[in-house]
């Protein structure tokens, strides 16, 4: 039996027909999981002071960055059924958000980064009403067209640097160590929030409403979701937080050009890391980004051949481990450590829990 | 005028890319399945007729009659392994796999060939013009690529209307259940409509390769043409994706004549306003009952 049930609960009394079902969201797995993550995060957060060196903190940036990327790409098209191979337009108005906010308007960094969010969040609200039209694969195509257009758009922009790119100078004038902290914490910072934006999300009403649009958007609609509206608000939050990831990038290179913050591979990458790690869930993304960041550190210099590896690793895992590496580890999804669903604890009333004897056992637990 | 020549210019052009987007446009008919691979294997394709004009000196045209069956081969082999496969799993699964597949290819190209632009040489074809008015001048190879562009939309057009397996297509892609009930082979019916779709695949990346210099990149703009072709046109009409493929080519041409570097945005422009004010394209196929 799954080591999910934490609860020897109390027998059902058949006088409170109310609690003959109950439920619960966390498991033994989660409290654990959660203790795990504060003790990580506490200890990355006072790195900088101790163990990590500079190669390291800016590493870890670029990993905070894949892990954003993914759970935002997850987000999309793991929760809401949207394959967007477009996001990069927003990694792009994120890192130009950011030049435009702290460099030409010259608010300080406090304001600038939640400006350059919205930034992305206001584009992406406008943009959603034209991809919004198409479907499955040609929405896919059609967040692409979306995406050039927007580069092309930028690369006019002559205050903007235009096709040659512009660079951040907010950080002039930080001692090297300084400033490669001060963006290794906010890079940290950036991907609690992420994470804990869209574990909250996907919790809430209306996160349950995103799933059965996924599940099935008709049935959805005749229950009460508001399709269009889910679907608008998760491309929204997705947008912000890949704006948030450009951000971040333009921090770490200190340069913004078109060509490379508009470039469709940070989608592929996306993609990679999302179906690797495990799609639908919070912990695959991560999980997948970390296993990408690895990969590419270890078959970075074998030059480009190491993408077609991980296309077709890709492609094998949708077809047979479609669940990712994570649905490997988790048992089927009983291992949860962001348990987003409810579980029941209660075996259900003996008329219904009994199997008729030679079938096999019914799970205690079950995500409803 | 230089304008009348633009428009000219821009509607031959519209013939190259409707036949890019027939391909497309079968595929997601008949088993509602969008290639993301699509420009990636226009590229392969000529790059293969690059490898047959310059390995074997074969004159450019007569390599197009080897490329389409190696392609249609290649089709068939795909979607009888990967595709079918992917068919039958969840809904994002075939994106994904046509999307893996795209990486795939590109990089696979880019390693093997560099990121130089290539070109395939056709001689003296390339500048040769007629002379329709003092200001309008017709290329004589554009004008090719427009006629066989429209000459493969015909033949398909046909193929699908009058043939038994053009009907089993057609009736796979109304209902593929009820297809299946009167013993339609769906799988069949999938992996010849991919050969079918990478045969013209085939075809239009050699001519793309005669027209332009290419690199493995390059896919990457003919899908969105395509796309943006089948999308203006209106989904499931052939005749449409042609006009699609020609109001494209015209707005590109014409932007480009009104702000030189700008005709790509101009064309994705006029593709989102029809996206914005008619969702259906402008010549969608009208179902009855």
């Amino acid at each position: 039996m799954s080591a999910a049930v934490t609860t020897p609960s109390q027998p059902a009394r058949p006088s409170q027909p109310e609690r003959l079902v109950r439920v619960r969201r966390s498991t033994r797995s989660s409290y654990v999981g959660l203790a795990v993550s504060v003790v990580l995060i506490v200890t990355l957060a006072i790195g900088p002071f101790a163990f990590l060196t500079k190669g390291n903190q800016q590493n870890l940036v670029t990993l905070f960055i894949y892990i954003i990327l993914g759970t935002m790409w997850n987000l999309l098209a793991g929760y809401a059924g949207m394959v967007s191979i477009g996001q990069q337009a927003f990694i792009g108005i994120g890192a130009y958000g950011i030049v435009y906010a702290a460099d030409i308007l010259g608010v300080g960094l406090l304001v600038a980064i939640p400006l350059a969010l919205v930034i992305s969040g206001v584009i992406a609200y406008l943009v959603s009403f034209l991809a919004f039209r198409l479907s499955g694969g040609y929405f896919a195509i059609g967040t692409w067209v979306i995406a050039e257009v927007i580069k092309l758009v930028t690369t006019q922009m002559q205050s903007l640097g235009a096709g040659s790119g512009i660079s951040l100078s907010v950080f002039k004038g930080y001692k090297p160590e300084i400033r490669i902290a001060t963006i290794y914490w906010i890079a940290l910072a950036a991907v609690v929030v992420s994470v804990v934006v869209t574990y909250l999300l996907l919790r809430s009403r209306l996160g349950t409403g995103f799933t059965a649009v996924r599940d099935d958007a008709t049935a959805a609609s005749t229950l009460g979701v508001n399709v269009t509206l889910s679907k608008r608000i998760v491309w929204v939050v997705s947008a912000m937080g890949c704006g948030l990831a450009g951000v971040l990038l333009a921090m770490s290179t200190l340069n913004v050009q078109p060509d490379s913050v508009f470039s469709i591979k940070y989608t592929a990458f996306m993609i990679f890391i999302v179906v690797i790690g495990g799609i639908g869930t919070i912990e695959g993304p991560i999980l997948g980004a970390v296993v990408f960041f690895a990969l590419e550190q270890w078959l970075g210099n074998i030059g480009v051949w190491y993408l077609v590896i991980l296309g077709a690793v890709a492609i094998g895992m949708v077809l047979f481990a479609p669940k990712g590496l994570w649905g490997l580890i988790s048992r089927g999804g009983r291992l949860q450590l962001f348990p987003t669903g409810l579980r029941l604890v209660t075996p259900l009333p003996a008329t219904l829990s009994d199997p008729p004897p030679g079938t096999p056992p019914t799970p205690d637990t079950e995500d409803v | 005028m230089e304008w009348g020549n633009a428009v000219v210019q821009g509607l031959l052009l519209g013939g190259l890319y409707a036949l890019l987007a027939a391909g497309l446009s079968l595929m997601f008919g008949v088993m509602r399945l969008v290639n993301l691979a699509h420009g990636a294997l226009a590229i392969v394709a000529a790059y293969l007729g690059l490898i047959l004009v310059q390995k074997t000196g074969m004159p450019p045209f007569a390599s197009i009659i080897v490329v389409i069956p190696l392609m249609a081969a290649l089709g068939w082999l795909l979607q009888s392994t990967l595709l079918n496969r992917a068919l039958t799993q969840q809904a994002l699964a075939p994106i994904l796999v046509t999307f893996g597949l795209a990486v795939i290819i590109q990089n696979a190209l880019l390693e093997v060939f560099t990121a130089d632009n290539k070109s395939i040489q056709i001689g003296d074809l390339a500048g040769a013009s007629i002379q329709l008015t003092p200001d309008i001048a017709i290329g004589v190879f554009p004008l090719i690529t427009f006629v066989v562009g429209v000459l493969v939309i015909a033949a398909l057009q046909q193929y699908l209307a009058r043939t038994t397996t053009g009907r089993a297509m057609r009736a796979t892609s109304d209902d593929r259940e009820a297809a299946t009930l009167m013993g339609i082979n769906h799988r069949r019916i999938n992996s010849l409509a991919t050969a079918i779709a990478l045969g013209i695949v085939g075809l239009a990346g050699v001519f793309i390769g005669m027209r332009t210099q290419f690199n493995p990149y390059s896919g990457d703009v003919f899908l969105i043409f395509a796309f943006e072709a089948v999308i203006i046109g209106g989904l499931g009409s052939l005749w449409g994706t042609l006009a699609g493929g020609m109001i494209l080519g015209i707005s590109q041409a014409v932007g480009a004549q009104a702000f030189p570097s700008s005709g790509v945005l101009l064309g994705h422009l006029v593709f989102l306003a029809v996206l914005a004010f008619r969702p259906t394209g402008l010549f969608p196929k009208v179902v009855n009952g």
